[in-house]
């Protein structure tokens, strides 16, 4: 709904579950909305679907799970350096190999380190709720617009599948660049050409520079999270999506308690917050990261926090039955307090 | 005086990279001309593949998208379906598309998109080497076929176009040849058949060009196009398979 909202017209997907909601869903809507809807041979197939339509210019997504994302990444990794702007959803399963269906977040190297070759970065946002999950879906599309990059939404079935109240909104009004890129046949005009190949003496090196002045700007503008009563804390639970969710209900038994406990929960991944946790760190000491995998995120915590700040780790790989319950890592808290 | 041989407008004044004797530079063309006769260069996007034609865009004074190696229909797919407007050609080696591409393609075809594939069999992999590739010929040696190409281990030479004739979505699929100026003319007539499939909306039109690459043959230029004229054109008959508005 969100993607609709936000313009976009063209998807292209794979069954996969658990994210087959979304084709399903967009295979109803498009066809009244003057859209595009292709189920394609494959994941691969998709991803340079969305590639050649977002050539065009066109506000295109894709959506897929741990399998079908891993087949999407060389095409993921071509149009980082063509400066394509997409959005792909990956409503992510437990792994590796065929793994799982249960909620996981087994894919935050995959998604966040640059899955695919030759080093590049996309804009990852990780919503933890549904409202969240409309509204981050517009905020996806109009950055990678306005920094002509592909984004990835990093869900799982906990947030995919929930049923949650959602006031449905208009899409606040951006201004974008001109799309001066975008293919159209030349009209008589310049001819225009999308690609990653650069063979010219000093080419490549250039576009890489040029592709990490981007990822910096992103550093520097549009991380974000949210902060709950870390005002007074002496340990900073974090964790993303569904993790967080847990999290903040352990939080919030914690405070009942009077215990002086605090959530930082990062939105965005890439560009992650790291903003956030130094200047919390500087004052508060503890960080206690909770994640759905052995351990993925509190890499780049570490790299966060002030020096002298401990950064503990609590996880759980998730399989069936394997989601924490709120009152174990309320004693993850009460340990580390 | 008048000028009875000019550069199509479509192809821009540079001198291309291809070999001496490699078909590549005349396909080119063919395009070129194709595209200009039917006005279509300003409305066209080219969809370039990864093969020794990757550089579409460096002779084609049109608009183009770079596909990854085999992709190149599910690109163009994607074009033509948020730009209906625009005339929409993929430009693929045989590698690229009867191999790693083979599911883009019969996918693309069976749906009938309405885009053309120019499709240019050179029986091997020109740009990384000449190793072996689908369509290499029984007993062709290649840099990965050192004792020739034995269908027990390899299997057999794909006849693309026939394969994709069988398909519902398919409008139009010929094979031609550009090794004589008699092959050639009719080549140009099938690329200026297909265009006018997809100018008219009427669907998946593909057509292949059987192709020299002396580099990787080990042979002279001359060589090489004799061999396009009899052991491949033995192989790969040429022909129309499929021309639906003659049905
Ligand atoms: C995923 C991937 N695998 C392999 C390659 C290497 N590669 C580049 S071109 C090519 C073969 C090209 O052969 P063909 O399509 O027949 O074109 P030709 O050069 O013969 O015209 C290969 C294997 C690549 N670029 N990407
Ligand atoms: S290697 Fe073969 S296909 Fe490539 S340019 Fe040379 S002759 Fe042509
Ligand atoms: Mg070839």
């Amino acid at each position: 709904m969100g993607a609709i909202e936000a313009g976009c017209r063209y998807y292209f997907g794979y069954p996969i579950t658990p994210q087959n909601d979304i084709p399903e869903f967009m295979s109803r809507e498009m066809p009244g909305l003057n859209g595009e809807f292709i189920q394609a041979e494959s994941e691969i197939a998709a991803i340079n679907m969305v590639m050649g339509a977002a050539a065009t210019g066109a506000r295109a997504m894709t959506s897929s799970s741990g399998p079908g994302i891993s087949l999407k990444l060389e095409a993921i990794s071509y149009m980082a350096g063509m400066e394509l702007p997409c959005l792909i959803v990956n409503i992510s399963r437990s792994g590796p190999g065929l793994g799982g269906i249960d909620a996981s977040q087994g894919d935050y190297f995959q998604a966040v380190k640059g899955g695919g070759h030759g080093g590049y970065h996309m804009v990852v946002i990780a919503p933890a709720s549904i409202q969240e999950m409309y509204d981050m879906t517009m905020h996806a599309f109009d950055l990678a617009e306005i920094y002509r990059t592909p984004v990835m939404i990093l869900g799982d079935s906990v947030v995919g599948q929930m049923k949650e109240p959602l006031i449905p909104h208009r899409r606040p009004k951006t201004e974008f660049p001109a799309k001066d890129w975008a293919l159209r046949g030349t009209g008589g005009g310049e001819q225009r050409v999308v690609k990653s190949l650069f063979l010219g003496d000093g080419e490549l090196e250039a576009h890489n520079w040029k592709l990490h002045a981007k990822y910096q700007q992103l550093q520097e503008k549009e991380a974000r999270w949210e902060e709950y009563e870390t005002s007074d804390a002496t340990l900073i639970v974090t964790g993303f999506g569904s993790a967080a969710r847990i999290a903040k209900s352990a939080v919030m038994m914690a405070r009942e308690e009077g215990l002086k406990v605090g959530l930082l929960r990062p939105i965005t991944l890439f560009p992650f917050p790291v903003q956030a946790f130094a200047s919390l760190t500087a004052r508060c000491k503890k960080v206690l990261d909770i994640e759905l995998n052995t351990g993925q995120m509190v890499e780049d915590v570490r790299l966060s926090v002030a020096r002298d700040a401990e950064v503990h780790f609590y996880g759980r790989p998730s399989g069936t039955g394997s989601l924490p319950t709120p009152e174990e890592l309320l004693e993850q808290i009460r340990r580390y307090l | 005086m008048q000028q009875v041989f000019k550069k199509p407008a479509a192809l821009k004044d540079v001198q291309t990279h291809f070999c001496p004797g490699c078909h590549h530079g005349t396909i080119h063309r063919l395009v070129a001309e194709a595209l200009d006769e039917f006005g279509l260069q300003e409305k066209t996007i080219g969809v370039a593949s990864v093969g020794c034609s990757v550089f579409l865009y460096h002779y084609f004074d049109i608009d183009v998208v770079e596909a990854p190696h085999g992709r190149a229909p599910a690109v163009a797919t994607g074009v033509k379906r948020a730009k209906p407007e625009s005339f929409v050609f993929t430009y693929q080696g045989d590698g690229d598309l009867a191999a790693i591409g083979t599911a883009e393609i019969i996918h693309a075809a069976n749906r009938g998109e309405d885009i053309t594939v120019i499709f240019v069999n050179n029986t091997t992999y020109g740009m990384t080497g000449g190793q072996m590739a689908p369509t290499t010929l029984l007993g062709q040696k290649t840099s990965t076929s050192p004792y020739g190409r034995r269908s027990e281990k390899e299997g057999f030479p794909i006849r693309v176009t026939e394969m994709l004739a069988g398909l519902d979505g398919v409008a139009f699929a010929a094979r031609t040849s550009v090794d004589s100026p008699k092959n050639l003319m009719d080549a140009k007539r099938q690329i200026k058949k297909a265009f006018q499939y997809q100018v008219e909306g009427k669907g998946f039109s593909f057509v292949e060009v059987l192709s020299a690459c002396p580099t990787n043959w080990g042979m002279n230029a001359v060589a090489a196009n004799e061999r396009v004229g009899s052991e491949m054109c033995e192989y790969f008959k040429l022909g129309v398979f499929k021309d639906t508005a003659s049905l």
